[in-house]
């Protein structure tokens, strides 16, 4: 019961010591609220980039062409051996014969009227391709080349070698700015909150004077700084839910072109909105704490 | 073993100052005892010893048998609750009315609503601020906020009650009226008072113990003595 008492005592006081001490909570919400929205948008910024940068690599195919001649003994062959190739997506072979594409090719006019200059098909059927890695794609293509039945392999070459390199950086540049940004958030969340105790120092001799245990003494710190933590993060979450979500909108889910398309809100704005509030909560408790504790030394 | 011990206690502040040096003293249980001496002459240290603001850093201190010097960090509050203490300069919390001041040891120590209200409005009339219990300390004379302090010291009844220049800040009528507040408690709780002043005139006209300090060295100590300012006496 004792226990009781003192933990929801210390709720009120925390409660209470956040009016009482306005400016200076205002101080902490403020410098809270300030960091986490940069935070909250780094963490939507790099969600975006990432997936991004995935949904591109996901669109690079590798197209195998098959000898046009090739029996269909042949063309299953060619099959098994892609899918025998480590590298290669075995859910994302798909064949497309040529009397497939010359279907659908002449399903317009101008291709139809091209058509009837040949007497055979002149298309070759194709295999379409992913890579697990495509970081391998080269290598993936070159061995595919070797097959008996296979005339020609086409990928997007200059945007494999070009652009691979980039995606890793910017991912990578992505992700360390946001640990960056976190660890700088916290220390400046753990600063302010550590002025706010200090023109309160006075006050913790106070309690130490009268027979308060330390451990009484940091309960309304900790809870205190839980608070604050807790409403500095609320702005930065309705920013994240509210503003991204219109952002989304706003851009009609894409950005400037069509395969790069933003992730989905619902996906991304309630996980982020945890991170932030979870980092308040915690830095805030502990910011705290730790600031108190060295007005417990004696 | 007598309620107070100290035994050939040496202090030297971190930055060389000496501030007590070789003090051996007793104390017995309801003693009124004044600890004189000019500034600097090392109440203060003696008195924070008791509390176990400071540590000795040669000799002992025993308050009720515990060796004070020896006292973990993290249990010096219990040493303190059985201890009062009244500062020159109040040490209230300007936030809290006097009835939270004064409340707020006993919220820390875990103790029921009911029973903090009794013990708190039992203090608060002791000290005659029953009617002052919601103002807030900046709304107090300083006389009023000494007894508040005061107030907050005897709430736990503690055995012993440290009174560091209680009246340093106040004029003669507040330093009276204080006075006689804690000569009550001394009888009627029979309490242990130990207190540093250089107040000549109520020393004088209390006629209790008192013990002369002068740099930190134990010149005298009287029985019913008088303010002593000549180290000869």
């Amino acid at each position: 019961m004792r226990a009781f008492r003192i933990i929801g005592r210390s709720i009120r006081d925390a409660f209470k010591s956040v009016f009482r001490n306005f400016s200076l909570s205002m101080a902490s919400i403020s410098c809270t609220a300030v960091t986490l929205i940069i935070v909250a948008v780094a963490i939507l910024l790099t969600y975006n980039v990432n997936s991004i940068t995935k949904d591109l690599k996901d669109a690079l195919t590798i197209v195998v062409y098959v000898d046009r001649d090739a029996s269909e003994d042949d063309i299953a062959k060619v099959k098994i051996d892609l899918e025998n190739i480590n590298n290669v997506d075995t859910d994302s072979v798909r064949y497309e014969s040529k009397d497939d594409i010359k279907n659908e090719l002449i399903k317009d006019e101008q291709f139809a009227e091209l058509f009837n200059v040949f007497d055979t098909n002149p298309i070759d059927s194709r295999y379409i391709i992913r890579v697990k890695d495509v970081t391998k794609m080269a290598d993936t293509a070159s061995r595919i080349k070797e097959f008996a039945s296979v005339t020609k392999v086409e990928y997007g070459e200059s945007i494999v070698n070009r652009m691979l390199p980039m995606f890793d950086i910017v991912k990578n540049v992505s992700i360390i700015a946001v640990i960056a940004l976190i660890v700088v958030t916290c220390f400046l969340i753990g600063n302010t909150i550590k002025i706010t105790i200090f023109s309160r120092r006075q006050e913790i001799n106070i309690m130490r004077l009268v027979g308060t245990s330390n451990a009484v003494i940091k309960l309304p710190f900790l809870i205190e700084g839980f608070f604050l933590g807790i409403i500095g993060a609320i702005i930065p979450i309705l920013i994240t839910i509210f503003g991204y979500t219109f952002l989304y909108e706003f851009m009609g889910g894409k950005l400037l072109i069509e395969s790069m398309t933003l992730v989905q809100p619902d996906t991304i704005i309630y996980p982020t909105s945890l991170v932030i509030l979870i980092i308040a909560g915690i830095v805030g408790m502990f910011g705290s704490l730790n600031a108190v504790r060295r007005y417990l030394k004696i | 073993m007598e309620f107070i011990e100290i035994n050939n206690v040496f202090k030297v502040y971190k930055n060389g100052v000496s501030a007590l040096a070789d003090i051996s003293l007793k104390i017995s249980k309801g003693d009124f005892v004044f600890i004189i001496g000019q500034s600097g002459s090392g109440k203060s240290t003696l008195t924070k010893l008791l509390y176990r603001e400071e540590k000795p850093n040669r000799g002992s201190v025993f308050v009720g048998g515990i060796n004070v010097g020896k006292l973990r960090n993290g249990n010096v509050y219990k040493l303190r609750r059985k201890i009062g203490v009244v500062f020159q300069d109040f040490k209230l919390l300007p936030k809290l009315t006097v009835y939270e001041n004064v409340a707020y040891p006993l919220e820390s120590y875990g103790m029921t609503k009911s029973e903090i209200r009794e013990r708190v409005k039992k203090a608060l009339d002791r000290v005659h601020l029953k009617d002052k219990m919601r103002s807030y300390p900046n709304q107090l004379s300083g006389g009023e906020q000494q007894r508040v302090c005061i107030a907050r010291a005897i709430v736990n009844e503690p055995k012993l009650i440290i009174c560091d220049e209680p009246t340093g800040d106040l004029d003669p009528k507040m330093s009276k009226e204080i006075m006689d507040v804690i000569e009550e408690i001394n009888k009627d709780l029979g309490s242990t008072i130990i207190m540093a002043t250089h107040d000549k005139t109520i020393v004088d006209k209390m006629k209790k113990r008192v013990i002369y300090l002068k740099d930190g060295v134990l010149i005298s100590d009287k029985k019913k003595g008088t303010y002593v300012e000549d180290e000869s006496v």
